[in-house]
């Protein structure tokens, strides 16, 4: 029975490298921003900082690197294998129901490790980062476990939007929530509404949490921000379950 | 014992009555053709049967089971409409992948063959033609060996060569035994290949019969018009 999970996240895998709308967005964008904002003008120590922007922005880049390939699995991937028939077929088919989430989840986790992978090592080539081993490896897996509320907010988004908005609207929900998050500038560079309004975002309490394993100055306490992080969980699971048992209802053809 | 069965089955959308207590049985080893306009309620009945649909009330069976048990997906394979198959896998792939969900699938070149893949097994699906893409449906309709096919119009968009392959391939898995449900809007097709034909029309069963006897009961030559007798008669029958 593992067999179907391995094989269904393969193929999950390897269908979404192929694409390269996918492949060059999720790894492209970030690591493109990172050397603009963390490598290029990150040399000169910014006033205010409390350690070097190659450093501080490799957590916030990294959050945004991993948000980016959940909801673009998740979320455009749902949407439109939903809206165009595809998931009809798997869902006529025995495949576990289970499966086709897992597949999506672990690829999403697996495209946000090599993107991370990616970010880390121009971070330690280029943008002079240097921590022990230990920091680097809690930092991936703070960063890889984080994808988790993506996957739901994905799941959420795929099962309401259509296959042809679904790019739109992830990306109206993306950007805007990981710039004002402090994932692309620090946070206190941002206007005070900002931020104010970021602890109602899922990215903050994923990026403090980051930014916490690099001893970067944070609000608020690791178990606040993992509690904030499993409720939005759980809201967006049932913002996600609404719109599947909408969607049994409909008519097709 | 039918190998899938609709029994009073009734289906509401909204306003909309889909399926007005329709039967409707599939036994061993034919192949029953459901006709009937766009909006009769063809792919309300076939959802129904695939548990993808639940029926407001009425009993819907695949081999005894609920249609949406795995006892029934297990001995089943359907190929429906589909407007996009994800494009970046290889057929082989895709045949691999829905092969792993059954216990005792067909060997990947034995399905290759039954749907007339060879050669193109190491193509993507979204460089194929056409014609290639609905026998890689067809493939992972038959790879799980199952005893009964749903074919939602498998030849919808074919040229004539293309349709003529793929009659060939459903009437090998007939001719190896198994059952299968065709929806068509090709009478040709459904005479072609049925042993029976059930037509539906505004959610109930109107005729059913072998496609001679549909023929000799509207004193029509072809089932095409044949079918069209039918309806007209239904709707005489409604106003009156």
């Amino acid at each position: 029975m593992t067999h179907v999970y391995w094989m269904e996240a393969k193929c999950e895998f390897l269908k979404l490298l192929r694409m390269r709308v996918y492949s060059l967005s999720t790894v492209l964008f970030p690591l493109m921003f990172y050397c603009f904002f963390g490598l290029a003008m990150g040399r000169s120590p910014q006033p205010g900082a409390a350690m070097p922007m190659a450093r501080y922005l490799l957590a916030t880049y990294g959050a945004f690197a991993v948000v980016g390939a959940t909801l673009y699995a998740f979320g455009i991937g749902i949407a439109v294998e939903r809206g165009l028939g595809w998931l009809q077929v798997k869902r006529a088919s025995p495949m576990p129901p289970a499966a086709y989430l897992v597949a999506k989840g672990a690829v999403s986790l697996a495209f946000g490790a090599i993107v991370v992978t990616l970010l880390f090592t121009l971070g330690a080539a280029f943008g002079g980062v240097r921590m022990p081993l230990g920091q680097w490896l809690a930092l991936g897996g703070t960063l890889i476990a984080g994808a988790v509320p993506f996957c739901a907010l994905g799941l959420a988004i795929g099962n309401f939007a259509g296959p042809n908005s679904a790019p739109a609207t992830v990306n109206m929900i993306y950007m805007p929530m990981a710039f004002c998050a402090g994932l692309w500038i620090p946070l206190q560079f941002l206007p005070s509404v900002m931020r104010q309004a970021a602890p109602f975002l899922p990215t903050y309490h994923f990026a403090q949490l980051a930014l916490g394993v690099l001893h970067a100055p944070v609000q608020g306490t690791i178990m606040e921000h993992v509690g904030a992080l499993a409720a939005f969980t759980m809201i967006f699971a049932g913002i996600a379950w609404i719109g599947d048992s909408r969607e049994q209802e409909k008519v097709y053809g | 014992m039918p190998v899938a069965e609709l029994r009073r089955v009734t289906k509401r959308y909204g306003a909309i009555e889909a399926l007005r207590g329709i039967d409707l049985r599939i036994d061993r080893g034919e192949l029953l053709a459901l006709l009937g306009p766009n909006g009769a309620g063809k792919t309300t009945a076939v959802r129904i049967l695939l548990g993808l649909a639940k029926a407001d009330s009425g009993t819907a069976a695949v081999f005894g089971c609920p249609p949406a048990s795995q006892e029934a997906k297990l001995r089943r394979g359907a190929l429906l409409q589909v407007a996009k198959v994800p494009e970046t896998l290889r057929v082989r792939e895709h045949i691999e992948l829905f092969s792993s969900y059954y216990p005792k699938p067909l060997a990947l070149s034995e399905t290759i063959r039954a749907a007339g893949l060879g050669g193109v097994e190491n193509r993507l699906f979204g460089d194929l033609s056409g014609g290639q893409k609905q026998r890689v449906l067809f493939a992972l309709a038959i790879c799980g060996n199952p005893d009964l096919l749903f074919l939602d119009e498998p030849t919808v968009g074919l040229d004539v060569e293309a349709r003529r392959a793929l009659w060939g391939h459903i009437r090998g898995f007939v001719g190896r035994g198994g059952s299968v449900l065709l929806t068509t809007h090709h009478m040709e097709e459904a005479d072609a290949l049925a042993n029976r034909v059930a037509v539906i029309n505004q959610g109930r069963i109107i005729a059913e019969g072998t496609p001679a006897d549909i023929k000799a009961r509207t004193a029509q030559t072809g089932l095409e018009d044949a079918f069209l007798e039918l309806l007209k008669e239904d709707a005489m029958e409604e106003v009156a």
